[in-house]
């Protein structure tokens, strides 16, 4: 399963490519501000594939992570200097709180049980939201505020090629992570947890690392959709943004890492076409129903998302193959006995 | 010899269930001893219990002297003892290869030593090294199993009912392997098939209702028709 993460990286050097290479061949903003949300959405959508598909860890409190980056970034960027120095600072200042929270949140909620443990980080997110909306003096409430981006990221494209540039890092630094050691004992979590421990893994330790890691980068993604925006307010903690990334998870395939990054591109495209019909169709005014039959019908028929669908169909022709040969063989046998 | 490992009156409750009620065992070190009773009786979870995935309720369990009733499963792994699960259990989604990588406590020279002799007790998981687990066949997951519980220097070998569900060919090299084993570990094997068991076991202990009922040479049992009727329903 890991060693297949490594072919695949030429086809993704040229895609990255294309995709740094559009803005300058378009001259649509609308695709270039869809295509940067697909770019945040996918780096959220791949660190809630850290906990979901690689340690089998089911949370309800991503947004939290997400929201802790987007506050971070809109009070430091609103407050200091609007320079990209200050930017890197709130990111980095944004990913090490999102760290220790999840650190804590971990420690203390990944003893238990999945189903306690998704109620448990529901619990926790819906708290940071509360606290969030009553902190006026810092965050406004649920008014939010609008604030200034570096002057770099005014102009719409640098901004798109850093948002991608973070996509490819994080995609990066992820595949190396889950094909580490660590990577493997997380999968082997996922599959048992107890036949993990019984190799002498304290899995609570590499639990609580795969929170952190989906944490940090949650946090990223929300740093680069408040500056996206401009603009941030509590909806960034919003049970929505987790079950956005639980979805663009699902649809995509979990413990893929490239099926996030699929999940992200069909679900924002959705959005933004099925919203965009509602001009000429009124019933399409109420997308979001039409956009969960999409959701109910791809759990059913898609359980292993797009990438689980597609890897299913080469198993088949491989298989189909491997039988084929074997079929062949005794006849290739015979033909050489006969040759001497 | 010594005593390697000893259970004294271990009672195990798995919710409201009282499922081990008294299990005394010893094994000595470099001998294989044979877990034997009838299903339901207790042995898979004596193992378990011994791993800690099931907490002993009271009684005490010391391996190579220490008292390790209380410690977590990953403390008792590390200090030595290999599990082989029932039910061939490997992990699906990793290859042969990762399967036996996460199993390494370190990746140095003498795991890796270790591997290539369990390759060539099992020659077959070569021939599938970058296979997903899933897609083996149940005696090469079994195979698997029991590899990646030898690809660490244990002392212990915890081995639960190798040849549940296998044809009677994969069966005979599974025994095979752990005759090889049995050269260099000491083994608690849980095994319903009594031929089998009689084959490589040194000492036996008979467990009954979650209770031990006998323990002894398997030289004994073997010869004894009355106890074998009693508590194995072999005529």
């Amino acid at each position: 399963m890991i060693s297949k993460l490594q072919g695949k990286n030429f086809w993704l050097i040229i895609l990255a490519a294309v995709l740094a290479a559009f803005p300058f061949f378009s001259d649509s903003r609308t695709m270039t501000i869809l295509l940067t949300q697909i770019f945040i959405f996918a780096i959220l959508a791949m660190s809630y594939d850290i906990l979901l598909g690689y340690t089998g860890i089911v949370s309800f409190g991503h947004a939290m992570f997400f929201g802790v980056g987007a506050y971070t970034t809109a009070v430091i960027l609103d407050r200091m200097e609007p320079t990209l120095g200050m930017f890197i600072l709130s990111v980095g200042a944004g990913m090490l709180i999102a760290g220790i929270l999840s650190f804590i949140a971990g420690l203390l909620t990944l003893r238990l049980k999945s189903h306690f443990y998704a109620m448990f980080t529901l619990a926790l997110s819906g708290l940071f939201l509360v606290a969030a909306e009553k902190w006026r003096t810092v965050t406004n409430g649920n008014d939010g505020f609008t604030f200034r981006a570096p002057e770099l990221f005014q102009d719409r494209t640098m901004f798109y090629l850093a948002a991608l540039g973070c996509l490819v890092l994080v995609y990066l630094i992820l595949s190396r992570f889950v094909a580490s050691p660590m990577g493997r004992v997380l999968i082997a979590v996922r599959e048992n947890e107890q036949r993990t421990a019984s190799l002498g893994y304290k899995t609570l330790h590499y639990k609580v690392t795969a929170s952190v890691v989906a944490g940090v980068f949650a946090s990223l993604a929300g740093s680069l959709y408040s500056v996206s925006l401009r603009f941030v307010n509590t909806s960034v903690m919003t049970m929505d943004i987790t079950l956005d990334a639980l979805l663009m998870t699902i649809i995509g395939g979990v413990g893929t890492l490239i099926g996030p990054i699929l999940g992200a591109t069909v679900i924002e495209f959705a959005q933004h076409y099925l919203s965009g019909l509602a001009r000429d169709y009124p019933i399409f005014e109420r997308w979001i129903i039409f956009f969960g039959i999409v959701y109910i019908l791809a759990v059913i028929f898609f359980p292993q998302g797009i990438v689980g669908w597609f890897r299913q169909i080469r198993a088949k022709r491989l298989g189909k193959r491997e039988a084929a040969i074997r079929a062949k063989q005794p006849v290739l046998k015979a033909k050489a006995e006969e040759n001497g | 010899m010594s005593r390697l490992l000893t259970l004294e009156n271990v009672h195990t409750h798995i919710g409201q269930y009282h499922i081990l009620q008294g299990v005394s065992l010893t094994a000595e070190e470099g001998e294989v001893t044979v877990l034997l009773g009838r299903n339901g009786a207790g042995k898979t979870t004596t193992l378990r219990t011994i791993m800690g995935l099931n907490p002993a309720s009271s009684g005490t369990i010391h391996y190579d002297g220490q008292d390790i009733t209380k410690l977590p499963t990953f403390s008792v792994a590390n200090g030595g003892i290999g599990y082989v699960p029932e039910d061939q259990a490997v992990f699906t989604t990793l290859t042969v290869e990762e399967n036996l990588k996460v199993a390494m406590r370190k990746e140095d020279e003498a795991a890796m030593a270790r591997q290539d002799y369990v390759l060539t007790l099992f020659p077959d998981l070569k021939k599938f090294w970058k296979k997903e687990g899933g897609h083996l066949s149940g005696g090469q997951k079994q195979m698997l199993a029991m590899a990646r519980a030898f690809v660490n220097d244990n002392r212990l070998m915890l081995i639960d009912e190798p040849s549940k569900g296998l044809a009677p060919i994969v069966i005979e090299s599974v025994m095979e392997a752990i005759r090889e084993m049995k050269k260099q570990t000491t083994i608690v094997l849980v095994e319903q098939n009594f031929s089998m068991a009689a084959g490589v076991g040194d000492t036996y202990t008979l467990i009954d209702d979650g209770k031990t009922v006998q323990n002894g040479r398997m030289e004994e049992l073997v010869r004894d028709e009355e106890l074998k009727r009693t508590y194995l329903g072999i005529a």
